[in-house]
C-alpha cells in the first residue's frame, strides 16, 4: 500500500474544483461554461482516481484499507479515514454518479451556473467523507454537512413548491440529528475517543445499547428513509432538478443503510437483535404500502420516489436478516438501486426537460418518435421490476432469500412487493411510452441527443452487467460482510454472557 | 457447441435489435433466422447425440451470484428432457422466423419484431437447459419479458398493451410462488443445483418445517410453491386470465410463445423437479386437480367463441391441463409426450390461423369468415391435419392416428389406470374435455373453410350485441379477392403438418412405450406404481366416441342448420353466458384485485401519507411552530439557516463538552 492519502484525495480534490470555480471571473456565459467543465473534469478526475482505489483494493481481507490517521481535536478525536468492503464500492458509486449529475444538469440549469456547480461539488467532498471517515464526529460533520448543499440545491434550483419540500426536510431531519449527536456524546463518554476502529470493540451495556441504537435509528431512518418518516421524499424529489433527485436517491438514501451496517449492527449487537423485528415489520410495510401508493400515483416522479421507499425496504430487511445472503444482498441492492434510481430519475429529467411537467397523464406514445429513449427507459424499468438478468434482481433476491432464512412471513409479505412493482412500473411506462402519439404537444418532441445518450449508455451498460455478472461486486463485499456478521455474532455472546463480557470490556478499554 | 445452440438466437437479438435501424428489415430478418435454423441443427445433433446415444453433459459457463455458502453458476445442462426441448424450441421457433417475413411483411417494426423473436428463443433456451433453480428463474423471467414485448408489439392498440401489462403481472404472481419455492429449496438443501437437490430430497421425505407460522411438510409445500409459478406460466386454472388476452399480440407470436413453447415452461417445471414431486403425493394431487380443472374449464369456454384465435387459445389452455394432469398421475413421460406432439399441432394451428388471418387482411372474427376452403386449399389442408391431430383421430385397437390419438389418449388412459386419489376425477374431466374439444375444434373449422361466405354481411344484429367490441370493423375482401398466403408462410405450415401426423407414430415408444427407461434415463422420474396394465375395451373407446360425437354436434347445427346456432345465441341462456363471458373471471379479478389495489393505494396516498403521517408529523408540528412563532417573531430568513444554525449549535455544544471533560479524564 502507498503511502499516497489516496482517501483524502479523492475526498477533498472536488473542492479544489471549488477554489477554481471561485476565482473565475468575466462575463455570465463565461462563467458558467467554465464552471460546467471545471466540475465536469473534476469529477471525471475524481472518479478515475475512485476507479484506482478500486484496483488496488484487496478484497481478502476484512480490515480497514488506505488507512489515514493524524490528530485532530485531540482527546481521543482524531482524523482517520479508511475504507473496508462495505464503504469502498460507495465511494466509487458516489464518484461515478456525479459526471452524470453534472452532464445531466449541463443544458437544463441555466441560472446560477457557477454556484450549482460549487454546490454539487461541495456534496461529492462531503457524502464521499461519509463513507471514507473513521471517526464518528467526522463521520458526522460529513454526513449531516451534506444536507447543506442538498437544501441550497432543492431550495434555490427547485420547483414551485421547493419551500415546503426543504421545510419538510428540515423537520424530520432535524429530530434524527439531534438524537444522534446525543448518541454520539455519550459514546464518547463511555469510550473515551470517537475513534470508530476503537468503538467497533467497545462493549456497551444492553441497556445502553438499547437507546443509543434507538438515536442512530431515528437518524437513519429518516435518511433512508423508513415507513413512516418517508413522506418527505416524494416532496423532495418533485421539487429537486433532476441531478438533485439522482444524487438524493442515488447517494443519499444509501447513507442510512450504510449507517446500520457501520454503527447499528457491530455496536449494538444486543440491541440490534432485540429491534430485529421491528425492522422487518417496517420494511413489510414499507414494501407493501409504499408499492401500493406508488400504483396510485399521477406524478412520474413521485412514484419513481415510492418505489425508492419500497426498493430501501428490502435493503433493512436484507441487512438486519444478519445472514450473509441478507447483508450482502442489502448491499448489493443499494448499489443496484444507486444506479438504477438515479438512471430513471435521469429518464424522467429527459422528458421534463423538453415538456417541463411531471405528469403522466401528459405523456403517451413517445416510442414513436423517441424510440432510442424508449429502449433505454425499459432497461431501467425492468431492473426497478427486479428482473433476472438486471442488477435490480441481485439484490432483491438475496435480501430475500436472506429474510427466508429468519422469517418466513416476512419473505412471503415481501415478496408480493414483487408483483406490485410490475404492476406500477410497467403502467407507468405503458402510460408514458406506449399508445398512440396524439397529444399535439408532443408531436415535435425529440429523441436523445448525443449527450443524453452519453447519459444513458453507460448506466444501460452497468445495470446489465451487475445483473448477469456481479462477481467483482461480490469479491469486494462478501469478506467485509461475513466478518461483520461474524463481529455482530460475537458481541451479542458477550452482552448474553455480562460476567465475561465484563471482563472484555476491561481489557478493551484500558 | 450447446453454448452455440444458446447464445446464438441471443446474438440475432442483438444484431437485429441494436444495429436494426442500421442494416434494414431484411438483413435483420435473414440475420435472426440463419442463426436460428443453424442453433436448429446443432439443436438435432444434440437431440440424436444425447437423447438417442445417451451422451448426457453438463457445462460451465461462468460464475453468477455468490454469497456465502450461496453459489449459482450460469451452466447448460442437456439431458434428455433438455434435448426434447432444444428440438421443440429451436424447431418451432425457427419456422416462426421464416413464417414471418410473410406475415410481417409491411409492418414498420420488422426488426425489432425479429429481435424479440430471437430473445425469446435465447430465454426460452436459457430456461430448458439451465442446471438450477436459479438459472430457471433468469430464463423464466426472460420468457416472461419477450411475452410482455411481443403481445404489446403493437403498442400503438390500447388492448395489446393492457394483454402485454396482464400477462406480466399475472405471470408475477405466479412467480412470486417460485421465488418462495426458490427460497425454500436453499433454505432446506443448502443449494439450488439440481442434480444436488434431488439426490437429497428422499432424505426430506416426510419431514417438517416452519413455513408461514405453521409447521408444515418440507417437500409439499415446495413442491406447491413452484407449482404456483407453472400455474402462472402455463396459464392454469385461476392464473390463466392472461393467455387468451394474449392473443392481441402478432400470430406468430402465439404460435411460438403461446402456443408451443412458452406456456408449456410449467410443465418442464414440473418434470424437471419430478424427483421432487414423487416424494409429494399430495402436491401431485393438487397438480393433477388443477391441471385436469383445466382442461375442462378451458374447454367449456372455446366452446362458443367466435374470434379465431381465442378459440385455439382456449384450446392451449386446456391442452396444458391435459399435460398436468398426466404429471400428477405421475406420467411425466406423457406430459412430455403430449408437450412435443401438441407442439407441432399448436402452432400449426395458430400459423393456418395466421394464414386465415392475412387472406382475410386481418379479420379474425370467424363470423365473418366462411367458404374459404376453395380460395385457401393449402391452409385448408393443414388446418385439417392440425384439428385431426388436436381431436386425437386414430383408429381405436389398430393404433393408427394422429399425433394426439397418441399423447391424448395415452394421458386419459394413464389417468384411469393410475391409483392416485385425484386419478378418476382427471379420468372423467379429460375424458369429457375430449368431446369439448371436438366440438370447438370443428366448430372453427367449418365457421371458417365451410358453409357459405359471410364477410360482406352486414354485421348482423344478433351477433353485434353478442359482442360489442367486434363492431370495429375490418373491410373484410371480397371471396373472389382471397388467395393464398406466400411461400414462406406455406412451406412451415407443410413442415408442422408432418410434425402433426406422424410425431406421434414415430415417437411414442420413446415416449411413453417400452423405450421410454432407456430414453429418459432419469432424466424424469418414473414411479414405481404407475399405471401399467391393459385397459378394458370401453375405455380405449371411449375418446374416440366422444370425438365422433362432438363431430356431429356440430355437423347438425352448422352444416345441416346453419341459422342455429345465431339464434340459440340471441336468447342469451345463462349457462351460454356464462360460458361465453370466461366464466366472468376477468371480471371478478378486475373488481378484486386491479381496482381493489388502486382504491387502497389511492387511501394509503392521501390519507395514510397525507391526514395521518403528514398530518401528526410535519405539517402539524409545523403548524404548531407557525402558531408558536407568530407570537414571538417573524420568520425572516428561509428555514435552511436554520437547519445550519441547528447543526452548529450542535458542533458547538459537542465542542464545549468536550473542552469541559477533556480537563477531567
Amino acid at each position: 500500500m502507498s503511502n499516497l492519502p489516496i482517501l483524502s484525495i479523492i475526498t477533498f480534490l472536488p473542492l479544489v474544483g471549488v477554489l477554481f470555480i471561485l476565482i473565475t471571473r468575466g462575463k455570465e456565459e463565461t462563467v458558467a461554461a467554465t464552471a460546467r467543465w471545471v466540475a465536469m473534469i473534476t469529477t471525471l478526475v475524481d472518479f478515475g482516481l475512485s476507479l484506482y482505489l478500486w484496483s488496488k483494493f484487496d478484497g481478502t481481507t476484512a480490515a480497514f484499507q488506505f488507512v489515514e490517521r493524524s490528530e485532530w481535536l485531540g482527546g481521543g478525536i482524531v482524523y482517520h479515514m479508511g475504507v473496508d468492503g462495505i464503504s469502498m464500492l460507495f465511494v466509487v458509486l458516489t464518484a461515478g454518479l456525479m459526471p452524470f449529475c453534472i452532464m445531466a444538469s449541463w443544458k437544463s440549469v441555466q441560472k446560477r451556473v457557477a454556484e450549482y456547480m460549487i454546490a454539487f461539488l461541495l456534496l461529492e467532498t462531503l457524502m464521499i467523507g461519509v463513507f471514507c471517515a473513521l471517526d464518528l464526529l467526522l463521520f458526522y460533520v460529513f454526513f449531516e454537512g451534506g444536507l447543506i448543499p442538498m437544501f441550497l440545491i432543492i431550495g434555490v434550483w427547485g420547483g414551485p413548491r421547493r419551500v415546503y419540500a426543504s421545510f419538510k426536510f428540515f423537520l424530520y431531519t432535524l429530530l434524527g440529528s439531534v438524537l444522534m449527536l446525543l448518541a454520539v456524546m455519550a459514546m464518547y463518554l463511555q469510550a473515551g475517543t470517537t475513534d470508530i476502529t476503537v468503538l467497533l470493540h467497545t462493549h456497551f451495556s444492553v441497556a445502553m445499547q438499547f437507546w443509543l441504537w434507538l438515536a442512530f435509528f431515528a437518524s437513519f431512518a429518516v435518511k433512508l428513509p423508513m415507513w413512516p418518516v418517508h413522506t418527505w421524499l416524494p416532496d423532495a424529489h418533485v421539487e429537486a432538478p433532476t441531478a438533485g433527485s439522482v444524487i438524493l436517491a442515488g447517494i443519499l438514501l444509501k447513507m442510512g443503510g450504510y449507517g446500520f451496517l457501520r454503527f447499528s449492527l457491530p455496536m449494538f449487537a444486543s440491541a440490534s437483535e432485540t429491534f430485529a423485528p421491528l425492522i422487518f415489520a417496517l420494511s413489510v410495510v414499507a414494501v407493501i404500502y409504499t408499492s401500493l401508493v406508488a400504483l396510485a400515483q399521477e406524478d412520474a416522479k413521485k412514484l419513481i420516489a415510492y418505489s425508492s421507499v419500497a426498493h430501501m425496504g428490502f435493503v433493512t430487511m436484507g441487512i438486519f436478516s444478519l445472514t450473509q445472503q441478507g447483508v450482502d444482498g442489502g448491499v448489493f441492492q443499494m448499489l443496484s438501486h444507486g444506479v438504477v434510481s438515479a438512471a430513471l430519475f435521469l429518464c424522467i429529467g429527459v422528458i421534463y426537460d423538453r415538456m417541463h411537467t411531471r405528469e403522466i397523464k401528459a405523456y403517451g406514445g413517445l416510442v414513436e418518435r423517441m424510440p432510442l429513449y424508449a429502449a433505454c427507459f425499459m432497461v431501467f424499468t425492468l431492473a426497478n421490476v427486479g428482473l433476472p438478468g438486471t442488477s435490480g434482481f441481485v439484490g432483491e433476491f438475496l435480501s430475500m432469500l436472506g429474510a427466508f432464512q429468519v422469517n418466513t412471513w416476512v419473505a412471503i409479505l415481501a415478496a408480493t412487493g414483487v408483483i406490485l412493482s410490475a404492476a406500477y412500473m410497467l403502467y407507468l411506462y405503458r402510460q408514458v411510452v406506449f399508445g398512440k402519439l396524439v397529444k399535439p404537444s408532443l408531436q415535435a418532441i425529440q429523441d436523445l441527443s448525443l449527450r443524453e445518450v452519453a447519459i444513458l449508455a453507460p448506466l444501460v451498460i452497468i445495470t446489465i452487467l451487475m445483473g448477469v455478472y456481479p462477481k467483482p461486486v461480490f469479491d469486494v463485499t462478501s469478506v467485509s460482510v461475513a466478518n461483520l456478521i461474524q463481529e455482530h455474532k460475537t458481541a451479542l455472546a458477550m452482552s448474553q454472557t455480562p460476567e465475561l463480557a465484563a471482563l472484555t470490556a476491561e481489557g478493551g478499554v484500558r | 457447441m450447446y453454448a452455440a445452440i444458446v447464445f446464438l438466437p441471443l446474438l440475432g437479438s442483438f444484431v437485429a435489435g441494436v444495429f436494426g435501424r442500421v442494416i434494414g428489415h431484411r438483413a435483420s430478418e435473414l440475420i435472426t433466422t440463419a442463426l436460428l435454423f443453424t442453433s436448429l441443427a446443432f439443436s438435432c445433433d444434440a437431440f440424436y447425440n444425447v437423447a438417442l446415444l445417451g451422451h448426457s453433459q453438463i457445462v460451465q459457463v461462468a460464475p453468477w451470484i455468490m454469497s456465502g455458502n450461496f453459489a449459482v453458476d450460469w451452466t447448460l445442462r442437456v439431458d434428455t428432457l433438455t434435448a426434447v426441448m432444444l428440438v421443440v424450441v429451436t424447431g418451432v421457433s425457427a419456422l416462426v422466423h421464416l413464417y414471418s417475413f410473410g406475415y410481417m411483411h409491411d409492418d414498420p417494426g420488422r426488426w425489432r419484431f425479429f429481435s424479440y423473436l430471437s430473445l425469446f428463443t435465447f430465454a426460452m433456451l436459457m430456461l430448458v437447459t439451465s442446471n438450477n433453480f436459479l438459472q430457471m428463474f433468469f430464463g423464466w423471467e426472460g420468457v416472461g419479458l419477450a411475452s410482455y414485448l411481443l403481445i404489446g408489439f403493437w403498442y400503438q392498440k390500447p388492448e395489446a398493451c393492457a394483454a402485454a401489462i396482464k400477462a406480466f403481472v399475472v405471470n408475477r404472481v405466479g412467480d412470486f410462488g417460485f421465488a418462495l419455492g426458490i427460497f425454500g429449496v436453499f433454505y432446506v438443501f443448502g443449494t439450488l443445483d439440481f442434480n444436488t437437490v434431488f439426490a437429497a430430497a428422499p432424505a426430506m421425505a416426510g419431514k417438517t418445517f416452519v413455513f408461514a407460522g405453521q409447521s408444515v411438510d418440507i417437500l409439499t409445500t415446495l413442491c406447491l410453491l413452484l407449482f404456483v409459478g407453472a400455474m402462472g406460466k402455463s396459464a392454469q386454472f385461476l392464473l390463466h386470465t392472461w393467455l387468451p388476452d394474449a392473443m392481441e399480440g402478432p400470430t406468430p407470436v402465439s404460435a411460438l410463445i403461446h402456443a408451443a413453447t412458452m406456456v408449456t415452461a410449467g410443465v418442464f417445471l414440473v418434470c424437471r423437479c419430478s424427483p421432487l414431486y414423487e416424494l409429494a403425493p399430495t402436491a401431485l394431487d393438487f397438480v393433477t386437480f388443477i391441471g385436469a380443472t383445466t382442461a375442462f374449464f378451458a374447454a367449456t369456454v372455446g366452446l362458443f367463441q367466435n374470434d379465431i384465435k381465442r378459440v385455439i387459445a382456449y384450446s392451449t389452455c386446456s391442452q396444458l391441463g391435459y399435460m398436468f394432469a398426466a404429471a400428477g398421475v405421475s406420467d411425466y413421460g406423457g406430459a412430455m409426450f403430449h408437450l412435443f406432439t401438441h407442439a407441432f399441432f399448436k402452432a400449426l394451428l395458430f400459423l393456418a390461423a395466421g394464414s386465415v388471418i392475412v387472406a382475410m387482411h386481418h379479420e379474425q372474427d370467424m363470423r365473418r369468415m366462411g367458404g374459404l376452403a376453395k380460395r385457401l386449399p393449402f391452409t385448408w389442408a393443414t388446418m385439417l391435419i392440425g384439428n385431426l391431430a388436436l381431436t386425437g383421430f386414430g383408429i381405436p385397437f389398430l393404433g393408427i392416428g394422429a399425433a394426439g390419438f397418441y399423447s391424448k389418449d395415452g394421458i386419459i388412459n394413464a389417468a384411469f389406470l393410475s391409483h392416485a386419489p385425484m386419478a378418476q376425477y382427471a379420468f372423467w374431466m379429460t375424458l369429457i374435455a375430449a368431446g369439448m374439444t371436438s366440438f370447438y375444434s370443428w366448430r372453427q373449422f367449418i365457421m371458417t373453410f365451410h358453409g357459405r361466405y359471410r364477410g360482406l354481411d352486414h354485421h348482423s344484429h344478433a351477433a353485434a350485441d353478442e359482442e360489442p367490441d367486434a363492431a370495429h370493423h375490418h373491410h373484410a375482401p371480397k371471396l373472389e379477392e382471397i388467395h393464398e398466403t406466400p411461400l414462406t408462410m406455406l412451406i412451415p405450415l407443410g413442415v408442422l403438418a408432418i410434425g402433426a401426423l406422424f410425431a406421434g407414430a414415430l415417437f411414442d415408444h420413446l415416449f411413453i412405450g417400452g423405450g421410454a427407461a432407456g430414453f429418459w434415463r432419469g432424466a424424469v422420474a418414473v414411479a414405481a406404481g404407475h399405471g401399467t396394465g391393459e385397459v378394458p375395451a370401453w375405455e380405449e373407446l371411449a375418446p374416440f366416441v366422444l370425438t365422433v360425437l362432438g363431430f356431429c354436434v356440430v355437423y347438425y347445427y352448422y352444416i345441416m342448420n346453419p341459422e342455429l346456432p345465431a339464434k340459440l345465441a340471441a336468447k342469451r341462456w345463462g349457462i351460454y353466458l356464462f360460458l361465453y363471458n370466461k366464466w366472468y373471471f376477468d371480471e371478478l379479478y378486475d373488481f378484486l384485485f386491479v381496482r381493489g389495489a388502486m382504491k387502497i393505494g389511492r387511501m394509503l396516498w392521501k390519507t395514510g401519507d397525507g391526514t395521518l403521517i403528514d398530518g401528526l408529523g410535519p405539517d402539524g408540528v409545523a403548524a404548531r411552530v407557525l402558531d408558536a412563532t407568530r407570537q414571538a417573531v417573524k420568520l425572516q430568513s428561509g428555514y435552511l439557516y436554520h437547519y445550519a444554525f441547528a447543526m452548529l449549535i450542535g458542533v458547538v455544544a459537542l465542542a464545549t463538552w468536550f473542552m469541559v471533560a477533556g480537563v477531567t479524564p
